[in-house]
């Protein structure tokens, strides 16, 4: 496997609050980092800030070439000058999540008491709103109290939940996309399979791979491809691959395969170049540990009593990993507080991965309501 | 093109509902297509203004429009909201589609201080005719769809509704009948005449 393109040794824009972050589990990072992306600019009133929340292996380029891939921005398709998320109207911002891996404290950073050691392993288990509360020191370091939005897909959309249920009064419009109030059982089980799989690949070193120089390549790649697998729906896969053989009229060796093998190695291989395994573990486990309505008796709609915020949920309809009824799960508990909220299914083949890709009517309702919500917000 | 700013006409018989909506008001819209009752009271009332419909098309292009509107169905998602979370519930030219419209103007009038509800009316002269001449389901521009396809599955007369209002405790507080085009129709004293005459019902209720 290739390991030249070292992604520890890409900088990245950040800032450190020295007075460090409680978090849900009750242990204290002693100092936080976190790294950020912003676009478009502040208005004189801070009232035109977009905050956008990053899922799984997402990261805080969204909106320009990837550092480390070389790739697009992940959601350059709806944030820039003139897309849905307008960077010539807002201020656009971005940031890695608590415990990710691209500037952001996390297993790859320095820890608190072992100077010279990354925390690895010995990292705390963060939460959702552990993030959220991270992105906040970020938000009120740059001056801004309320933000205009804050919009993100899958656990960005969790971040986004967390955001409305957390600080009600520092979020105007809120946009979950193919996101849940609570992980899943069948969530929960992928998840596992992911990591029993970097568990089990002998360079994890019990977590300590970063010790004995190496990376656990495989585990971490196998992961990938069953995470992957969650984001696509039967009919993509089928449209894309069928059972199309990869260079091979028919499979006489061990060796020849179908082309969805080869796409998935290939999204394996690829993900392991740009991903910290423990990162991965400590992700996992906050979107495991998810649940809004845990703390209000397992009544969704008391996370959400009394808020003003305006909410639109989109699901899609082949998106079997959050299903369109856990959108339209919260709207109803949002519905029971009065809430002001917008949901629409969007059809789509392309299952949980199509908020990430071109979804035409997706894009359309997303640019319609944050105009609906600017001017309702007095922006002009 | 500026979605924000493209003119749209309103079919008159949203604007007699409009007429009943004081300005400022809490409404929900049930059965809001794209939204046009909805962007009216925004625009011309300052009410907070929301729409719940069914047709996902409907939905999006309402959404992309910039107003708030939820995808769902009548029949299950008004007992989400709370009670009197509403000034005034509408349910325009959709009663008559419903599974349960009994529950329905049930749950309107427990989440709404008022429901306003149209439908196009049953009794009317042309379909009492047609029904008595030619012995077959009665086809007009209003009930224009066979019966076998029709999403109309419980019809009314404007004297049937009466009548429920009586039975299940409900305040007429201002009715009319209208013609096909909307356009109020002279029959305000009489509901005998009204439903001989009247295409559409348009009532605002209460409970007592």
């Amino acid at each position: 496997m290739d390991n030249s393109p070292n992604f520890a040794e890409t900088e990245h824009q950040a800032v450190t609050f020295a007075d460090g972050l409680a978090l849900d589990c009750g242990r204290i990072l002693a100092s936080l980092t976190v790294a950020y992306r912003a676009y478009g600019t502040l208005n004189a009133a801070r009232s035109n800030a977009i905050l956008i929340c990053h899922a799984l292996t997402g990261d805080q380029y969204v909106a320009e070439e990837n550092p480390v891939t070389g790739k697009p921005g992940w959601w350059d398709r709806l944030v820039g000058p003139g897309r849905p998320v307008d960077t010539d109207r807002f201020f656009v911002l971005c940031s890695n999540v608590l415990g990710g891996c691209m500037g952001t404290t996390g297993p790859r950073t320095a820890h608190d008491e072992r100077p010279g050691e990354p925390w690895g392993t010995d990292f705390p288990a963060v939460t959702i709103a552990d993030m959220v509360r991270a992105q906040k020191r970020l938000v009120a370091h740059l001056g801004i109290e309320k933000l205009f939005a804050v919009v993100g897909g899958s656990m960005g959309g969790m971040q986004v939940l967390a955001w409305a249920a957390l600080y009600p009064d520092a979020v105007f419009a809120a946009v979950p996309v193919a996101a849940a109030a609570y992980h899943s059982a069948q969530n929960i089980a992928f998840h596992e399979i992911g990591r029993q799989a970097i568990a089990a690949d002998p360079a994890f070193h019990g977590g300590r791979y970063w010790a004995a120089g190496v990376t656990p390549e495989r585990g971490l790649a196998v992961a990938r491809m069953t995470a992957h697998i969650t984001y696509v729906s039967e009919a993509a896969l089928t449209r894309k691959f069928g059972r199309k053989l990869q260079d091979a009229a028919e499979l006489s060796s061990l060796g020849d395969r179908f082309e969805v093998e080869s796409y998935l190695q290939y999204q394996g291989s690829s993900f392991v170049r740009r991903f910290d395994a423990n990162s991965y573990l400590t992700i996992t486990r906050a979107m495991d540990l998810f649940d809004l309505a845990a703390p209000h008796e397992g009544v969704l709609a008391k996370a959400f009593a009394g808020t003003r915020t305006r909410f639109l949920l989109v699901s899609f309809s082949s998106d079997w990993l959050f299903p369109t009824a856990q959108s339209r799960a919260i709207a109803r508990a949002l519905n029971q507080v009065a809430a002001n909220v917008s949901f629409v299914e969007i059809i789509s083949d392309k299952g949980h991965d199509a908020f990430l890709l071109d979804e035409p009517d997706f894009h359309l309702v997303l640019k319609g309501f944050i105009a609906g919500c600017a001017e309702h917000a007095g922006l002009t | 093109m500026n979605q924000m700013t493209r003119p749209r006409s309103m079919r008159v018989d949203l604007a007699l509902i409009a007429g009943m909506i004081a300005p400022g008001a809490r409404v929900l819209d049930i059965g809001c297509s794209d939204g046009t009752l909805i962007e009216h009271l925004f625009r011309t009332k300052q009410c907070d203004a929301r729409g719940l419909e069914l047709d996902m098309a409907a939905v999006t292009q309402a959404v992309t429009h910039g107003l708030p509107v939820m995808q769902g169905d009548a029949d299950t998602d008004l007992a989400t909201y709370p009670d009197g979370a509403f000034d005034y519930v509408v349910l325009s030219r959709t009663l008559q589609a419903v599974e349960q419209p009994r529950a329905v103007l049930r749950q309107m009038l427990r989440i709404g201080t008022h429901a306003i509800v149209s439908f196009p009316n049953f009794g009317h002269w042309r379909l009492r005719l047609q029904l008595l001449t030619t012995g077959r389901m009665p086809m007009t521009k209003t009930w224009h769809r066979m019966w076998f396809e029709t999403p109309n599955i419980h019809p009314c007369t404007i004297k049937d509704f009466f009548a429920l209002c009586a039975a299940d405790g409900y305040r007429v507080e201002e009715w009319l009948a209208a013609d096909d085009e909307g356009a109020r129709a002279p029959w305000r004293r009489s509901p005998a005449l009204a439903n001989l005459f009247g295409e559409q019902g348009l009532f605002l209720l209460r409970k007592f």
